[in-house]
């Protein structure tokens, strides 16, 4: 990279630096108006409740349960899709795809729809077992991947895409039998592209609100986590709501500034 | 929140229109809006009586602005061109008369009481109030009235099992029961009235006592004040009051 470059690349088109500059202004002035109406001095005091302090723990493990389930899940389907030949590829990748479109209060109702108390899985678990899922953790989760499995999906199966399937082809040739291509070959090579999604899934789950306010209901210390308690504080102590929301931006941004610095380099573009 | 410009364009467009028709004293006058801005849980109550009030005044139409009442006592004092505020609590409203924002004292024309719904097919087996303790119940969360009155309500019956989930609002909670989803929840009497025969209700111990006020007043803005004022009467006439009833509904307290 030490030859000399011609000049003006690398440098914007003047008819693209304006709406280059309203897009980040799009994005950068609602976090500004948060941070300058946040109660920076009230934090300690509400970091120290309760309700909030149950929130956030509840949040990061759902969050960590979700990209884990995500990973589990996941990591199959996207091969599937990539790599997998049969009919009904595109409509089982268009079918995995809904919820990214899907307003998330819609997703909510759809959840109990399926594993709801009377849902088309949720009824003959209960009456099998004895078991309801809504206004228990495992259904925000269960919430939480709904929202997340598809980021994660797409962002694994681009990676599987971009890597093509020559090696996987070397491999095969070797006699390696199609596990070891996979746990050897296809697995190594696509981490970057895991990492990310596995990121991506985890931030979409951090941040998920009508999905689990709809399924999962909202209760402190099993249900509420971090953007329920900051709806529910909005209705009456809007200060508190946006301190809350300070400390949810905090957090996210600095999962993503340290994780981008390890893996994500050259993985999301 | 988000029915603020849709109102401010409506009103923007309908001005024109009844500038010149509009003269105070001229209830004859053809396309005047009047517009009553209400709480949610007013909206069917509200819609039969606007019925009965454009069938009573050829020519006027009336536009119903529903939202949650504090965002309302908001709209009322950034100026929101409305003729009649109507709210669910008496809080919101002296946001608005402490805004300056009311022509005359607000008066309370309806009450509303919490009461108990379970889906129609009572799940848990529920058939008095005592018995929630240890099922799957939905109530408010305490930010909200509804969520307050419901903590009081539990406190004083006794009842220590606390409830599956906080919903935001009481439309929420209506929602999970009637989805089957929780096994009972607490609900105004006219959530329960709107839900028909998909719920069954159940009155709560001590829960007249908590009752919430609905105070209604005419806006110190009105473009159309004898229409709002034509309105607030109708509210608080026989006629008025039947509707209200028939929709759960408390009377005005005389």
């Amino acid at each position: 990279m030490s030859r000399s470059q011609p000049a003006g690349l690398g440098r914007i088109p003047p008819l693209l630096l304006v709406p280059a500059l309203l897009g980040t202004a799009v994005v950068v002035l609602p976090l500004l108006g948060l941070v300058s109406r946040s109660p920076w001095r009230a934090l300690p005091d509400l970091l120290g409740e309760p309700d909030v302090r149950r929130a956030l723990v509840l949040s990061l493990t759902t969050s960590t349960l979700t990209a884990t389930v995500c990973l589990l899940l996941g990591l199959p389907l996207a091969w599937l899709l990539a790599r997998g030949r049969f009919r009904g590829r595109a409509v089982l990748r268009a079918l995995l795809t809904v919820p990214l479109v899907l307003p998330p209060v819609v997703g909510g109702v759809a959840l109990l729809g399926g594993f709801g108390r009377t849902g088309l899985l949720g009824g003959p678990l209960r009456e099998a077992f004895g078991v309801s899922l809504p206004f228990t953790t495992a259904a925000v989760v269960l919430a939480h991947t709904f929202v997340a499995l598809p980021f994660f999906v797409l962002a694994v199966e681009g990676a599987l895409q971009a890597q093509g399937e020559r090696y996987d082809a070397v491999a095969a040739t070797l006699g390696a039998r199609r596990w070891t291509t996979f746990r050897r070959v296809t697995l190594p090579l696509a981490l970057p592209g895991i990492a990310a999604g596995t990121v991506l899934a985890w931030a979409r789950s951090l941040g998920e609100f009508g999905a689990t306010i709809t399924f999962a209901g909202n209760f402190p210390g099993t249900t509420q986590t971090m953007p329920l308690l900051v709806y529910t504080r909005l209705q009456d102590d809007p200060s508190a709501a946006y301190g809350l929301s300070l400390v949810l931006l905090g957090l996210s941004l600095a999962v993503l500034v340290l994780l981008r610095d390890r893996w994500l380099r050259g993985a999301v573009r | 929140m988000s029915r603020l410009p849709a109102v401010a364009l409506l009103l923007a467009l309908t001005a024109c229109g009844s500038g010149d028709a509009g003269e105070p004293g001229d209830p004859g006058g053809d396309d005047r809006t009047l517009t009553v801005l209400a709480a949610a849980s007013l909206t069917g109550a509200f819609d039969d009586l606007a019925e009965i009030f454009e069938d009573a005044h050829p020519g006027v139409e009336v536009r119903l602005s529903l939202d949650s009442s504090a965002t309302l006592a908001q709209q009322v004092i950034a100026g929101a061109p409305a003729d009649v505020l109507a709210t669910a609590d008496l809080r919101t409203m002296t946001i608005a008369a402490d805004g300056d924002a009311l022509a005359d004292d607000p008066r309370t024309f309806a009450t509303n009481t919490l009461v108990l719904v379970t889906p129609a097919d009572d799940p848990a087996g529920i058939t008095a109030f005592a018995d929630i303790t240890g099922t799957a119940y939905v109530t408010c969360a305490e930010s909200a009235p509804c969520g307050a009155i419901a903590r009081d309500l539990l406190a004083a019956n006794g009842i220590e099992s606390p409830p599956v989930s906080r919903e935001v609002d009481v439309r929420a909670v209506l929602t999970k029961v009637v989805l089957s989803e929780a096994d009972a929840g607490l609900v105004y009497a006219t959530d329960a009235a709107a839900a028909g025969d998909e719920v069954r209700t159940l009155p709560v111990p001590g829960a007249p006592a908590l009752r919430t006020e609905y105070p209604i007043a005419l806006l110190a803005a009105a473009p159309a004040e004898d229409l709002g004022r034509a309105w607030v009467d109708l509210v608080l006439s026989a006629e008025g009051q039947q509707v209200l009833a028939r929709h759960g509904f408390g009377p005005a307290p005389s």
